[in-house]
């Protein structure tokens, strides 16, 4: 699957991303697989959501199940716990720092999906499908990518918030009354793992089929790939 | 180029982080000891910023309890007094009056009661009534003096114990239990007595309560002890 380029291939590298997207992006990657293998290890003391004894009215594929033991981190369940509220803080702050960059730098124009991208989405989506030949013309990242990002973006930041309604049901029982209680406030943190897990896969596979030059990029800093580095 | 370097190092983690998960590990001897001190940095954050000696739990409508609620104990079997009219409390440590208080006491003083969800460290809840006597009426009736800043509760459950801050301990829902649905406290409840408030998990909460010291240094506790959140404060 090679596209035809979106823009002439630059001849000289060029620079693609700023040193505190790369850090962030990358502590994110190694600080969320110990988030969700700590998480993995708290899920196992009570494999279930809902009052004790009491009905939960949604689905749960992993109901009474634990997860195997290469998959989970701690050991026992304070060592779970220890972990997950050791890692939470880098991770919350990493977080801040991207959003911050992303703000002050003008960079969340060229990433975050915007109501004018849908048009362009759907022309991407026709692509894909090949309904249309050619690749629309694009910036540093096509609709589809900005959705993508967006969406994750979006999910960090709910999973930091349910995380939150979890962890001060009483001192906060305003944010754990918004997801609706704290037993949905676990089922929807437990389901941001599932997201994040799905989103890793079809991102890494995308880099490799579509554009592997942004692997190095997101390494260096430096392009040389086929795709424009700004709008 | 020192980001290359950083980025070095970050890989060399994240495949350290996906070993450490591959073998179901808690951190060992290198790692423990640094997630113990966050944990103690934990302990600050919930009680110096969540925490608020005013803000009250929600109470629920008697209706919404939960059929029943989860309990246990440390001793190989279920810890009863053998003689329980002999059973006093304790109220020792920083006070100008020391106090041993029997049961009958204790349901002389104010009564408080309320209905309120239960976190358990383990991820379940559940919703149950309460009645007792405030803590800080006890704290009161025996003269707490300003040195105490925390507050130590000992059972006969082999040993089970806690260790409080004193803002927790003092808050208005924080109550010795003698009653539990609108019964006795129940054995498997930790009759006579137990601590209940609903704004600390429930290994926090000791039950079969013999007596409460307060202290100037910091108490540990059973699970506590073993590295669970000693602050435990929800």
């Amino acid at each position: 699957m090679t596209a035809p380029p979106a823009s002439p291939p630059s001849a000289l590298p060029v620079k693609r991303h700023h040193w505190i997207v790369r850090l962030t992006h990358w502590l994110t990657f190694v600080l969320l697989v110990g988030m969700i293998t700590s998480g993995l290890q708290i899920y196992g003391a009570y494999a279930r959501f809902g009052e004790r004894n009491g009905p939960f009215y949604a689905p749960n594929p992993f109901q009474n199940h634990g997860f195997p033991t290469w998959s989970r981190l701690g050991g026992w369940l304070a060592g779970g716990l220890n972990w997950h509220f050791t890692l939470m803080w880098p991770l919350t702050l990493g977080g801040l720092l991207y959003l911050s960059y992303l703000a002050a730098s003008g960079e969340w124009r060229s990433l975050l999906f915007r109501p004018r991208d849908i048009r362009g989405a759907i022309e991407m989506q026709k692509y894909y499908l090949r309904l249309r030949k050619d690749h629309p013309p694009q910036g540093k990242h096509n609709p589809l990518q900005k959705l993508a990002y967006t969406f994750i973006i979006f999910l960090g930041i709910l999973s930091v918030l349910t995380g939150f309604a979890i962890y001060k049901p009483t001192q906060l029982s305003w944010l754990t009354a918004l997801f609706g209680g704290f037993q949905a406030a676990r089922y929807w943190h437990f389901w941001a793992v599932w997201f994040f897990t799905a989103f890793l896969i079809v991102h890494v596979v995308l880099v490799f089929v579509v554009d592997p030059a942004s692997l190095r990029a997101m390494i260096t800093g430096w392009y040389r790939g086929r795709f424009p580095s700004h709008d | 180029m020192i980001d290359r370097r950083a980025l070095l190092r970050l890989a060399a983690g994240a495949g350290t982080a996906s070993l450490v998960a591959a073998c179901g590990w808690d951190g060992g001897n290198a790692v423990r000891p640094l997630l113990l001190d966050v944990s103690r940095f934990n302990d600050w954050v919930g009680e110096k910023i969540f925490f608020s000696k005013n803000r009250l739990a929600r109470e629920y409508p008697v209706a919404e309890r939960t059929p029943s609620l989860p309990s246990y104990f440390i001793s190989p079997s279920m810890p009863v007094l053998q003689n329980p009219s002999a059973w006093r409390l304790q109220v020792a440590g920083l006070l100008r009056e020391p106090q041993s208080l029997s049961l009958e006491q204790l349901q002389a003083m104010p009564r408080t009661s309320y209905t309120v969800k239960h976190h358990c460290v383990e991820g379940w809840s559940a919703i149950a009534t309460w009645h007792g006597v405030s803590l800080s009426a006890v704290a009161e009736r025996c003269g707490m003096l300003p040195q105490a800043r925390y507050v130590r509760f000992d059972s006969f459950d082999s040993g089970y114990s806690n260790g409080w801050d004193l803002a927790s301990a003092m808050h208005p829902q924080t109550i010795l239990a003698y009653g539990m649905n609108d019964n006795p406290l129940p054995p498997t409840h930790g009759a006579p007595l137990r601590l209940y408030s609903p704004t600390k998990l429930g290994y926090k909460m000791t039950k079969y309560l013999v007596s409460l010291t307060f202290t100037a240094e910091r108490p540990g506790g059973y699970w506590e002890d073993q590295g669970y959140p000693w602050f435990g404060g929800v």
